[in-house]
């Protein structure tokens, strides 16, 4: 198995930086999160988040009682679209 | 992957018994202190965070750094939390992300101008080289603004903005280097006290005897003070902040309109990160995003900087300014009950002052320094009706 392991490939998180994370003292998803970048990239976790968990219990943290918190837009939008959200007088 | 991974994770230790100081909130200004107090000496600290490091506004905020202020004392303890700043990353030895691309704070109207440019006089007594610059300035800082909609600015090009999450775990691993005792996913239930002054602080994970509490719990605070029949003046409000898909760096300062609140700065990340005003959100503790935040961001945002337009926003998320009637913090002593200190109240603007509130809270605590400034911050000033101002607050 190759040395180099890429959990996260929006941010290129390794399963080394899961490890170094949760020896530094990270026992939950949301600390490992913050701690490694895993799923604050362009797809916010959609295809990492799973994965991170399930190491994260292997690795002796914390079990996760849900995902890392969802956050929006669930798929990127352009600000011009966004900008047209509210009418004029809001 | 088929092999499974060691278990590596080290159990949190036992809570200590006893303590000489219990540090409620394990966000940057309880960390802050904690470790400028282990600086000094001070021994038996332990810290009880309940939630993870950077779950409340530490972790949330837009991570602006500035000393354009309007008030003497603002811009004394900014241009000292900047300095302490730029040295972080080299004294903890951790990256911050330290950058600094100035502040540029967009004025509408010649009445806001005028503000601007008597905040920019007081700061440059204090040796900071803020000055009002025209239009054509504004181009040359940002040329992709939009100033037709702005008579002026203020600029500091000596402002600048860090990534907040490593400035906390920095504090964190360099106090449990000085014997600190962490303490994560622990809430505080209960404040005892024996004859009127603090005994005990009771945690989902044990009792701890103490003296000296602290609360540096943010927006939670009043939850905290209550425990012992203290009413603080501040109250909890959402502000939203989002985050778009990184680009190549070219936006130099972080962009500020006091109008409506609306800011926006690169991180070193390559991502547009801002927020602005919204009048409108719940009462009360609330971490929840709307929609309606950003189309009100990104309307604004639009406005300002048209070019922005087809960048795509990726994350959304929320934390609580803890508000004040004043705009100023409540900190130092409280008369009602001996042994409980504050340091809250920051209005949203607490991430910046942590580093030099640190350093000067465990002064006054140990030596009895700074006195003219916790007397002038302390919460009697609502008990004796002596309210303070700042008109410089952002979001």
């Amino acid at each position: 198995m190759s040395d180099k392991i890429v959990v996260c490939r929006c941010e290129d998180v390794t399963t080394h930086e899961l490890e170094e994370a949760v020896r530094a003292g990270h026992r939950d998803l949301e600390s490992l999160k913050r701690y490694t970048g895993f799923g604050t990239g362009w797809c916010q976790g959609k295809q990492c988040v799973a994965l991170c968990s399930r190491l994260l219990i292997e690795l002796g943290g914390d079990a996760p009682e849900g995902p890392i918190t969802a956050r929006p837009p669930f798929h990127p939008i352009s600000v011009a679209r966004l900008a047209r959200v509210l009418g004029e007088d809001e | 992957m088929s092999a499974r991974m060691e278990p590596i994770a080290v159990p949190p230790s036992a809570l200590p018994e006893r303590a000489d100081v219990v540090i409620v909130g394990g966000g940057i200004m309880g960390l802050a202190i904690a470790w400028n107090l282990a600086q000094l000496g001070q021994e038996r600290i332990v810290v009880v965070e309940k939630s993870y490091l950077c779950s409340g506004a530490s972790g949330r905020n837009g991570g602006g750094v500035r000393a354009q202020w309007s008030s003497e004392t603002n811009v004394r303890l900014m241009k000292r939390s900047i300095a302490l700043c730029s040295d972080f990353a080299t004294k903890m030895r951790i990256n911050v992300w330290f950058r600094r691309g100035g502040y540029l704070f967009l004025a509408r109207s010649d009445a806001r101008a005028k503000q601007l440019e008597e905040s920019a006089r007081l700061q440059r007594e204090h040796g900071l080289p803020t000055r009002i610059v025209d239009r054509a300035e504004m181009k040359d800082i940002v040329p992709e603004l939009d100033t037709s909609h702005f008579v002026a600015a203020s600029w500091n090009s000596e402002d600048g903005v860090v990534f907040p999450w490593p400035f906390v775990w920095g504090y964190a691993r360099a106090c449990q280097k000085l014997g600190v005792a962490l303490h994560t996913h622990t809430s505080v239930s209960e404040i005892e006290t024996t004859n009127g002054r603090v005994s005990g602080v009771v945690t989902s994970r044990g009792r701890i005897a103490t003296e000296k509490v602290l609360v540096c719990a943010g927006a939670w605070s009043p939850e905290i003070t209550r425990m012992v029949g203290v009413e603080l003046p501040s109250h909890p409000h959402r502000h939203e902040i989002c985050s778009s898909e990184p680009l190549k760096p070219f936006l130099r300062p972080l962009v500020g309109d006091l109008a409506d609140g609306l800011y926006f700065s690169q991180s070193m990340r390559g991502e547009i990160v801002g927020g602005i005003s919204n009048a409108k959100v719940p009462e009360g503790l609330d971490q929840r995003s709307s929609m309606r935040f950003l189309g009100l961001y990104a309307r604004a945002l639009s406005r300002a900087m048209p070019v922005l337009g087809d960048v795509k926003i990726l994350r959304q998320w929320a934390g609580c300014y803890d508000i004040t009637p004043d705009g100023n913090p409540l900190v130092g002593d409280v008369d009602e009950v001996p042994g409980m200190y504050l340091m809250s109240g920051f209005m949203g603007h607490g991430f910046m002052m942590a580093p030099v509130m640190g350093e000067l809270f465990a002064r006054w605590l140990l030596h009895g320094e700074e006195r003219e400034l916790f007397e002038r911050w302390n919460l009697r000033r609502y008990r004796e009706g002596r309210l303070l101002s700042e008109t410089m607050i952002l979001g």
